[in-house]
């Protein structure tokens, strides 16, 4: 049983869902062009994650193999209409921005995965641990490319935060670069398969560097190959 | 007695990489005159600035990537790719504009990738493609011929001051795709700067490159296979469609041969031999699909010219067209071709 700092550290950086597991891309570059509309579909996520976890753990024991499947997605798809009413009550401008990705929550990778490898093997608290990591891991990569995106496209940051946070942040926008064209690209689509590139690299070279410190002090073990195709790092 | 070790191509040209990129920014020199002499000082200014930001950028990412400077800098192929992009855009582009395009082409187009020879995408065309999706308005800014000064187009370009409004004109491209009420002679008439049978006198622009193009070929450059195969989709697509020259005309085909980009396509862009197809049918077959998609991009497409768009897609068909396209090896009876299972 894995403690709650390993939980953590793979959650946020080891085994991230957004740089290292390329799970849920389909949110993770939709809807990731300004930082409001990345915040709110982190936030959502990671509370749908966190949720569906510890649902899960709670009924490992009775459900059995055959039915799991089934199961776990009609435990996520109520948790996400949850979110999706939720969002409807208190930040509906949002709620249509980000349209039909809410729904498309149930489907995301990311949570029917941890529901499978993590939460139907683990007790209740670690479950919905594993589940706030993950989905904070996948909400912070999310929200650094809505940053970078919104700051070359418009280059002003925390534009339209009100729409999250109420009336109170109606005036949070700081503006970096005045009289600015507006590098379109970076909002665009390819923007933001550009910035998420960029973003694994700048994980693995920090990951290298970190490696070779490692290495420097004490010859470590060499680290067993993951047998899943798609994956940036070494999955553990 | 020892034998020296020889191992083949035992006959060698002289094409090494740095003769070859400096030919083909030699042959640029005409369409640069021209356009220097259509639209002012704005050009050669654009030539000047991209190649600095070229070396500029190519050093430091080579640098970055531990790779040895003198050796790949000299062989001039960032600076072919500036000259072509600084031929390609607006004549009074801002200078940050020409920096992005610039790096953009450089670092995203080709080092990524692995550098010269690597790269699936003509840089150049990247770059320019980068530039026209982000800015639209600068990038569509062409000015009348001979309407902008030295002082006041230098000042326009890194920001001093701005160009008086009404300096920028539609190109003949963009006239014909809003023109919805005037014959194809009435648009003409009101525009005299269009000149006499290509667009806006860019006719002159098109034929200097048509002349650095068959520079190129002469110098055996370039072959003839892609540029004959777009300009002559170009030519029988612009043929087929041809409606005459009423007020929805899709323009003629000598128009579509002498206008916007495609002489510089035809000879510079296509003729690329990282990201083209290889062998000579499948140039053929490169060509004639940039040429159709110039076409369907100028007449029914959003953007007034397609040149570049239509690079970039074939530079995604281009290794389907190479696997289906190998010419027949010595000493087989057939050529191989297509995908084989297992392989």
């Amino acid at each position: 049983m894995a403690s709650y700092r390993e939980i953590a550290v793979n959650g946020l950086w080891k085994n991230n869902p957004g740089l290292v597991q390329l799970l849920g891309l389909c949110p993770l570059l939709g809807v990731s062009n300004s930082m409001v509309n990345a915040l709110g579909m982190g936030i959502a996520t990671a509370l749908v994650l966190a949720a569906s976890n510890a649902a899960v753990a709670l009924v490992r024991n009775q459900v059995t193999d055959a039915v799991r499947l089934p199961v776990f997605v009609m435990i996520i798809a109520a948790l996400t209409t949850c979110i999706e009413l939720l969002m409807q009550a208190f930040t509906y401008e949002l709620y249509q921005i980000l349209g039909i990705f809410i729904p498309l929550i149930t489907t995301n990778c990311i949570i029917l995965g941890r529901a499978e490898a993590f939460a139907a093997k683990n007790s209740v608290l670690h479950a919905s641990f594993d589940g706030l990591m993950m989905g904070a891991g996948f909400g912070l990569v999310m929200l650094a490319i809505g940053t970078v995106r919104e700051l070359l496209g418009t280059g002003a940051i925390l534009g339209n935060m009100h729409l999250l946070f109420g009336p109170i942040a109606a005036h949070w926008q700081l503006t970096l670069f005045s009289d600015y064209s507006g590098f379109l690209l970076a909002i665009l689509p390819p923007g933001a398969f550009l910035v998420l590139g960029l973003l694994i690299a700048l994980k693995n070279v920090l990951d290298e560097r970190a490696a070779e410190r490692a290495k420097a002090t004490a010859a470590a073990p060499a680290p067993a190959t993951s047998r899943r195709v798609r994956v940036t790092g070494v999955i553990e | 007695m020892a034998l020296p070790r020889i191992t083949s191509p035992h006959a060698k040209g002289n094409n090494r990489t740095q003769r070859v990129m400096l030919l083909v920014a030699a042959a640029c020199a005409p369409g640069a005159l021209a356009l220097t002499w259509l639209f002012g000082i704005g050009t050669l200014v654009n030539l000047v600035w991209a190649s600095l930001v070229a070396v500029a950028v190519e050093a430091a990412i080579l640098a970055v990537r531990r790779r040895p400077l003198a050796f790949f800098l000299k062989d001039g192929s960032a600076l072919v790719t500036a000259v072509l992009l600084a031929l390609a855009l607006p004549p009074y582009a801002p200078w940050w504009l020409t920096l992005v395009a610039v790096g953009f082409a450089i670092i995203f187009g080709k080092q990524l990738y692995g550098g010269l020879g690597q790269n699936p995408f003509n840089p150049a065309m990247l770059g320019y493609v980068v530039v026209l999706i982000s800015f639209p308005i600068p990038m569509t800014s062409w000015p009348a011929p001979h309407s902008v000064g030295v002082w006041e187009g230098l000042q326009h370009i890194f920001g001093l001051a701005s160009l008086p409004d009404g300096w920028s004109q539609a190109t003949a491209l963009d006239s014909l795709k809003v023109n919805k009420s005037l014959t194809m002679d009435e648009l003409w008439a009101q525009n005299p700067a269009f000149g006499q049978f290509g667009g806006k006198a860019v006719e002159w622009v098109n034929l200097a490159f048509l002349l650095g193009g068959l520079f190129l070929i002469h110098k055996k450059i370039i072959s003839w296979h892609a540029p004959l195969g777009m300009l002559g989709a170009l030519f029988v697509m612009s043929l087929i469609f041809w409606n005459g020259s009423g007020s929805d005309s899709n323009g003629s085909p000598l128009f579509h041969l002498l206008t916007g980009a495609t002489m510089l396509g035809a000879f510079f862009i296509v003729t690329d031999p990282v990201s083209g197809a290889t062998s000579n049918l499948g140039r053929v077959i490169f060509g004639a699909g940039v040429g159709i998609l110039v076409y369907l991009i100028r007449t029914w497409g959003g953007y007034p010219d397609g040149v570049a768009f239509a690079v970039l897609l074939m530079n995604l068909a281009a290794p389907t067209i190479d696997y289906y396209t190998r010419p027949r090896t010595y000493g087989h009876r057939k050529a191989e071709r297509g995908f084989k299972l297992g392989e």
